[in-house]
């Protein structure tokens, strides 16, 4: 069988020779970085929000423990079913078991990355539950039968086409060209699926830890309907989404919109503290909330890399990655891509193999720079190769660094080295490109550079001679 | 004032004119230059493979060689961030940690120590040219030095600079990914040179030698006419 890295090269080597692809997604995201720009100029000043941000994040995080359970104690007071998932299969379980005890038969979903890495659609699916995703782009995806290409923009790459292609495909409609066209006919097909399902499951942007409620943010109100029409109402998150109060909402939920989409706010805000009350009119019977560790704990375990936890998933470390923009969201084959996917998919699902994400990366730190929270993102890919290096070096590595630092540490042999390395560039040539090349990786596209006829250090003693002589 | 020298390997041995400018600038504006031969490499293509005991052992090399110095100046943002950014955490509980950060304190890369340290922005040269300047990742964002190349460009007589579009974007060297992930590296310098060629510029000039190596390397291969430069170079053209 392929290891995960060399499908991931695989993949990569694809991409990367696919000139429409490129140009498609840098297209895409021209457009993005215009309106994030515009709406980063509308804070008074974005580099102290993304400071205040990264603070308040810090502070809940580091007090995880306390916000947890200030946060789920005001949430059981208004009736909520609060369940703690150590990992993926004990979260599919727990909703599967609700599904069943209320005899629920067709499901409806609103976005949710946390549902992706549990693989909840497949499990459900295989449980003998209707699932369908009522968002647009995820919409798209799960008649593709593929996963999202994105965090935020699970669709991003794909043509107006290609989706209408897919929908004559799996829906048999008419080709459609326009993208209004398009959305009708997602919308005919969700409205009924709506009305007849009897769950709904949502994700959660924020937890706000002092009033108990969970805050979900969209830009189509499929959210909205997904969580109030049907009888029963599941929430998915991940225990590191909280912040501590309602006033935080006020900079993280611009921030969010800004950084993820290029918006000034989403287009719906909904804030959601519980089942239908005595005396309300609407809402849900039951509403259960899922948090989930699955591997969290292990983050915040490593104070070095805690902060990794301080991500709201807005995308922006993907959008200027260069390394996302050549191979593509579906390479990476990990829930989450991009920097924040190599920086915590190692944590979450094993290091040895996971590791090559963190040595796909050229280091330019436009990921850091990015980031609203203030990840330490390009830093953290350092630390991972080193963990993965302590653990387990390979033998050839470790030999060829070896060599290169003991050559280093002996400024006499480093300087005889490169003289000979000088007088045998030359046969270079005789083998450059050929199988026998070891600098092919270099050379298939780029020159090799040519070991000066004399070095600096040869000049600068040339000189104190004629100097001093 | 006494300036010491860190010229970078590749440097030394590939790109020696650049270590010689910077000793004819600093000379021209009357300080002394030491450069001692014991230095080697920074270690920073074992650090970015992850084998810090080796990239510790190379850089114990540049911790002894630059001891006695006051300042340190290094004509390449990638290096000088290895030594000021990254020196520190990699001592981080060794014997050697003081040692490091105080080397860190007293590192600066080439443009940002005439401009900041030095107040110098025109040194009298001229270039009558037209150029692009190709920001290096870790100058940029380790060092935070984006203006003072610009600073120092504005004032070199009939050179025309014209940014390009994305300015930022990185090369796709990354030292060893270059060699691990080649398909993605070379992508992303297929996007960096077509950004370069679009300003029509018959120079890329950078601070790093480095970025350099690949853009010259990819462009050489593509017939492009395009010569990189580094700064110094530049500066120290009518010396």
């Amino acid at each position: 069988m392929m290891t995960i890295a060399k499908s991931f090269k695989e993949s990569a080597t694809r991409y990367c020779a696919d000139l429409t692809h490129r140009a498609f997604i840098r297209k895409g995201l021209t457009g993005y970085e215009a309106k994030r720009d515009e709406n980063k100029a509308r804070f008074q000043s974005w580099e102290t929000a993304r400071q205040a941000a990264a603070e308040i994040k810090y502070e809940v995080i580091n007090h995880l423990d306390r916000y947890l359970e200030q946060f789920v104690k005001n949430l059981e007071a208004r009736g909520v079913k609060v369940f703690w998932a150590g990992n993926a299969q004990e979260a599919r379980d727990y909703i599967a078991q609700v599904a069943r005890d209320n005899k629920v038969r067709s499901i409806i979903k609103s976005k949710s990355m946390t549902s992706e890495e549990i693989h909840l659609n497949e499990a459900l699916i295989q449980a003998g539950f209707e699932v369908f995703e009522s968002d647009l782009g995820e919409f798209i995806v799960q008649l593709r039968e593929e996963p999202p290409y994105h965090l935020v923009f699970p669709s991003m790459h794909l043509t107006r086409g290609q989706i209408s292609e897919i929908f004559q495909k799996k829906l048999g409609t008419k080709p459609v060209q326009e993208p209004e066209e398009l959305t009708m006919i997602a919308r005919r097909i969700m409205r009924q699926k709506f009305c007849a399902a009897d769950m709904g499951i949502s994700g959660v942007n924020f937890g706000v830890a002092e009033t108990g409620m969970i805050s979900i943010t969209e830009n189509e109100g499929n959210a909205r309907l997904t969580t109030s029409l049907p009888r029963i109402h599941v929430a998915l998150m991940g225990i590191e989404k909280l912040v501590r109060r309602m006033d935080d909402l006020a900079l993280f939920l611009p921030m969010l919109a800004t950084a993820g989409a290029g918006q000034h706010l989403t287009c719906y805000n909904t804030l959601f503290a519980g089942p239908r009350q005595r005396g309300e009119s609407d809402g849900p019977e039951q509403m259960h909330l899922v948090l989930l560790d699955n591997g969290r704990t292990n983050v915040l375990a490593d104070a070095e890399q805690r902060d990794s936890l301080h991500c709201i998933r807005c995308g922006a470390c993907l959008n200027v990655c260069p390394i996302f923009r050549n191979v593509g969201g579906h390479t990476y084959a990990t829930t989450y891509g991009g920097p924040i996917g190599s920086v915590i998919t190692p944590h979450l699902r094993g290091l040895q193999e996971w590791k090559h994400l963190s040595f796909a990366s050229s280091l330019c730190g436009a990921c850091s720079q990015a980031c609203p929270v203030k990840i330490d993102l390009a830093h953290h890919l350092l630390q991972n190769r080193r963990n993965a290096i302590q653990q387990k070096a390979s033998a050839i590595e470790k030999l060829m660094f070896g060599g290169f630092a003991f050559v280093m540490r002996r400024p006499g042999l480093y300087r005889f080295a490169a003289k000979v390395a000088r007088v045998f560039q030359p046969l270079h040539g005789l083998i450059q490109g050929t199988a026998l090349d070891p600098a092919r990786a270099w050379t298939r596209t780029r020159e090799a550079p040519k070991i000066a006829k004399q070095s600096f250090t040869d000049w600068w003693r040339e000189r104190q001679k004629t100097n001093h002589g | 004032m006494k300036i010491t020298l860190f010229i970078p390997c590749f440097i030394d041995q590939v790109h020696p004119q650049v270590g010689i400018s910077v000793v004819k600038i600093l000379e021209k504006l009357g300080h002394t230059v030491d450069y001692p031969e014991e230095q080697t490499c920074c270690g920073q293509p074992a650090f970015n493979s992850g084998l810090w005991d080796e990239a510790r052992a190379v850089a114990q090399q540049a911790l002894k060689a630059f001891r006695n110095a006051e300042i340190v100046v290094t004509p390449s943002g990638s290096c000088g961030a290895m030594m000021r950014v990254f020196y520190p955490d990699l001592f981080k509980g060794t014997p050697q940690h003081d040692e490091a950060r105080a080397l860190a304190a007293k590192t600066w890369e080439f443009s940002e120590f005439l401009v900041k340290k030095l107040g110098v922005t025109d040194l009298g040269a001229s270039f009558p040219a037209k150029a692009t300047f190709h920001d290096g990742c870790h100058s940029l964002r380790e060092m935070g030095v984006k203006t003072e190349p610009r600073e120092l460009l504005k004032h070199v007589r009939g050179l025309e600079l014209i940014e390009m579009n994305p300015p930022e974007t990185c090369c796709g060297f990354g030292g060893t990914f270059s060699v691990k992930f080649p398909m993605i590296s070379s992508a992303m310098g297929e996007g960096k040179c077509a950004a370069i060629c679009e300003t029509k510029a018959d120079y890329v000039i950078s601070l790093d030698s480095s970025c350099l190596m690949h853009i010259q390397g990819m462009l050489d291969r593509q017939g492009k006419k395009v010569r990189g430069l580094h700064l110094a170079e530049v500066l120290a053209n009518s010396l």
